[in-house]
């Protein structure tokens, strides 16, 4: 449709798309445009920040490592912006690590989730009857399995992956989106448009792809936005509890853990680095996530 | 042999109260040219029968009876076969405009779906057809129309826009489903009219479901009035509009308000519409009948003719009744 939309643009006139409208309702949403912003920040430094780190992030600091309460503080003089980790290595260098694996573990997991919970909701929900039925006792029995237990036996049974995390964490995450879309396709089914492309012969699949999607799009989008910081949540617990990404790789829930093992002894940097950004990324995602919802469902105000 | 014949029709609902009869042996036929309307209050009936036709049935509903289309049975045919049918030869337009059209799509991209899909046209083949399509029914600037989405267009502009869309293909028949219920009474004229010139220069088959007797006056030559799931008078519309036989159409006859006689109450009809639950045997509209026996209530009416094409279901005769 993309040549039929250029040819068109010859004619001068353009229509207003829900989504320019959406776009020009949230650039006018306050808290959205400062969880967009927040979220800029987090991922700049995530991106640059490493081209300021003057040390790797696994090289141990010998002058500091006796000594890391008093040598291994923040300072600008020896490199270590936001100090060390109670083995002398640059946590400056670490927090950058972590926020990258940490963000790839929230976006990656809500990809999966997103795309295999629209395809097979929409899919239940556009078959209806007893295949949407089977469909969506299947969702019931998978999310009836406690997941936080499951993917802590699916780590330790098969070692301690960040492959097999990503996996674990979208596999059972894609679960309640797939209900949301489902409940959603229901409605649009009865709407007259779905009823009209039926009447002109379109194929189911070309149905749920041109014409039930496109509509589910903004509520996956806003529930998408919400999915990421659970997924980084979900990941810094696993993290916490020392089953998620293995030495030298770090995530924010990692550095939080470590930081709070040794937070009696003077060096509450090691807590408070890792924690600032790890609060400002959930905060930018829930922002922005509502800051959609309005901008998207502006009904629903 | 007519283009489309239908012998006795019957859409039944699965329900969780039990199984609702929707339509009961509903027959006729249509030829290019033709207009039949098929008539009667909301849950009559009337647009089952044709979503029944067009294999558009909800998934609790099921159908039996003969659906002849260019002599090929095609009720409960799979939509391999009814799809290429859809749109192509048999088309519909729904009741509200204001939810037919899909708000992401430009109306250009919903337009051209239909012919790629049936005819194979090229992205530009199509515009071109659309926009002769949409000057065809009478919308100013139709460049700018399609470049538009949805929300960006009036009801009216989007009825007309349903139509034009129903009629990319050249159809030999189309269904409209109460096309003007959703609009006002100004543009409803004007729809009526433009369905008439459009059948007229296109030589399609109409059927047209409405509630309005107003609306059926001077636009079919034929019509069927339904009454709970049944048909209670079929014949030439002049001949009913001038005497009607079966008491349920004079009743609704004389619900019309007039401007042209001395002012009265409106009239209604008293009484409510049947239960489609109810499946025992007699004249469903018996119960809000003023001519209605012991009789009338127990034993089944049947669609009987009376005079050359026309046909009646009552068993009281017609002199008493009129």
């Amino acid at each position: 449709m993309a040549s039929l939309a250029q040819a068109l643009v010859e004619t001068g006139e353009k229509g207003h798309s829900p989504w320019s409208d959406a776009r020009v309702r949230f650039c006018k949403n306050r808290q959205g445009l400062v969880g967009l912003a927040l979220m800029g920040f987090v991922l700049a430094f995530a991106i640059f920040g490493s081209f300021a780190a003057h040390w790797p992030i696994d090289k141990i600091d010998f002058q500091v490592m006796g000594d890391v309460a008093r040598e291994g503080g923040p300072s600008l003089t020896n490199g270590h912006f936001f100090g060390t980790d109670e083995l002398g290595r640059d946590l400056f260098a670490r927090t950058i690590l972590g926020i990258r694996i940490s963000l790839a573990v929230g976006l990656v997991g809500t990809l999966i989730a997103v795309i295999v919970g629209t395809v097979y909701g929409a899919a239940s929900g556009y078959a209806g009857g007893r295949v949407d039925n089977i469909m969506m006792r299947a969702v019931d029995i998978l999310l009836s399995i406690p997941s936080m237990f499951v993917l802590i036996l699916l780590l330790v049974m098969f070692g301690h992956s960040i492959i097999l995390l990503f996996i674990g964490i979208g596999l059972l995450s894609w679960l309640d989106m797939s209900r949301i879309v489902r409940g959603q396709t229901l409605s649009l089914k009865q709407r007259e448009y779905i009823e009209a492309a039926r009447a002109s012969g379109v194929p189911a699949q070309t149905i749920i792809r041109r014409h039930i999607v496109p509509n589910l799009l903004s509520i996956v989008i806003v529930y998408a936005t919400l999915l990421v910081p659970g997924m980084i949540l979900a990941e810094s617990f696993i993290s916490f509890l020392g089953l998620g990404v293995q030495e030298p790789l770090t995530s924010l829930g990692a550095l939080i853990s470590q930081g709070a093992a040794t937070m009696n002894y003077g060096t509450l940097w090691q807590l408070l680095f890792p924690l600032f950004f790890f609060i400002v990324t959930l905060f930018a995602f829930f922002f922005l996530g509502d800051g959609l919802r309005d901008a998207l469902d502006p009904k629903d105000r | 042999m007519a283009l489309l014949e239908v012998r006795d029709l019957n859409v039944f609902f699965q329900t969780n109260l039990g199984p609702v009869f929707a339509v009961r042996g509903i027959g006729f036929d249509l030829d290019r040219g033709e207009t039949l309307a098929i008539i009667g209050e909301s849950g009559s009936g009337k647009s089952q029968a044709v979503f029944a036709i067009m294999g558009l049935l909800d998934a609790n509903g099921w159908c039996q009876g003969e659906v002849r289309f260019d002599g090929a049975n095609i009720l409960n045919a799979p939509s391999k076969i009814l799809n290429p049918i859809r749109a192509n030869r048999m088309a519909i337009i729904f009741q509200d405009p204001t939810t037919s059209l899909n708000p992401y799509m430009r109306i250009s991209e919903q337009m051209a779906e239909v012919l790629t899909l049936h005819k194979g046209f090229s992205k530009r083949e199509a515009l071109a057809r659309s926009i002769a399509m949409l000057d065809a029914v009478k919308i100013p600037d139709a460049k700018s129309c399609l470049n538009r989405y949805p929300h960006e267009v009036s009801g009216g502009m989007r009825q007309r826009i349903m139509i034009a869309m129903a009629l990319l293909c050249h159809p030999d028949i189309l269904i409209a489903d109460e096309p003007t219920t959703a609009l006002d009474v100004t543009i409803q004229a004007q729809i009526m009219t433009l369905l008439r010139e459009l059948q007229h220069d296109f030589g399609m088959g109409v059927i047209l479901i409405t509630h309005d007797m107003g609306v059926v006056a001077g636009a079919a030559e034929r019509m069927i009035v339904m009454y709970g799931g049944q048909v209670m008078e079929e014949g030439p519309t002049d001949a009913i509009f001038k005497d009607a036989t079966h008491p349920y159409t004079r009743a609704l006859l004389a619900s019309i308000p007039r401007t042209d006689q001395p002012k009265e109450d409106l009239r209604s009809i008293p009484g409510d519409p049947p239960d489609m639950m109810w499946a025992e045997e007699g004249c469903p509209f018996a119960p809000r009948c003023d001519f209605a026996t012991t009789g009338c209530r127990r034993s089944a009416i049947a669609l009987k003719p009376f005079a050359p094409n026309r046909l009646r279901a009552c068993n009281r005769p017609i002199a008493e009744v009129q």
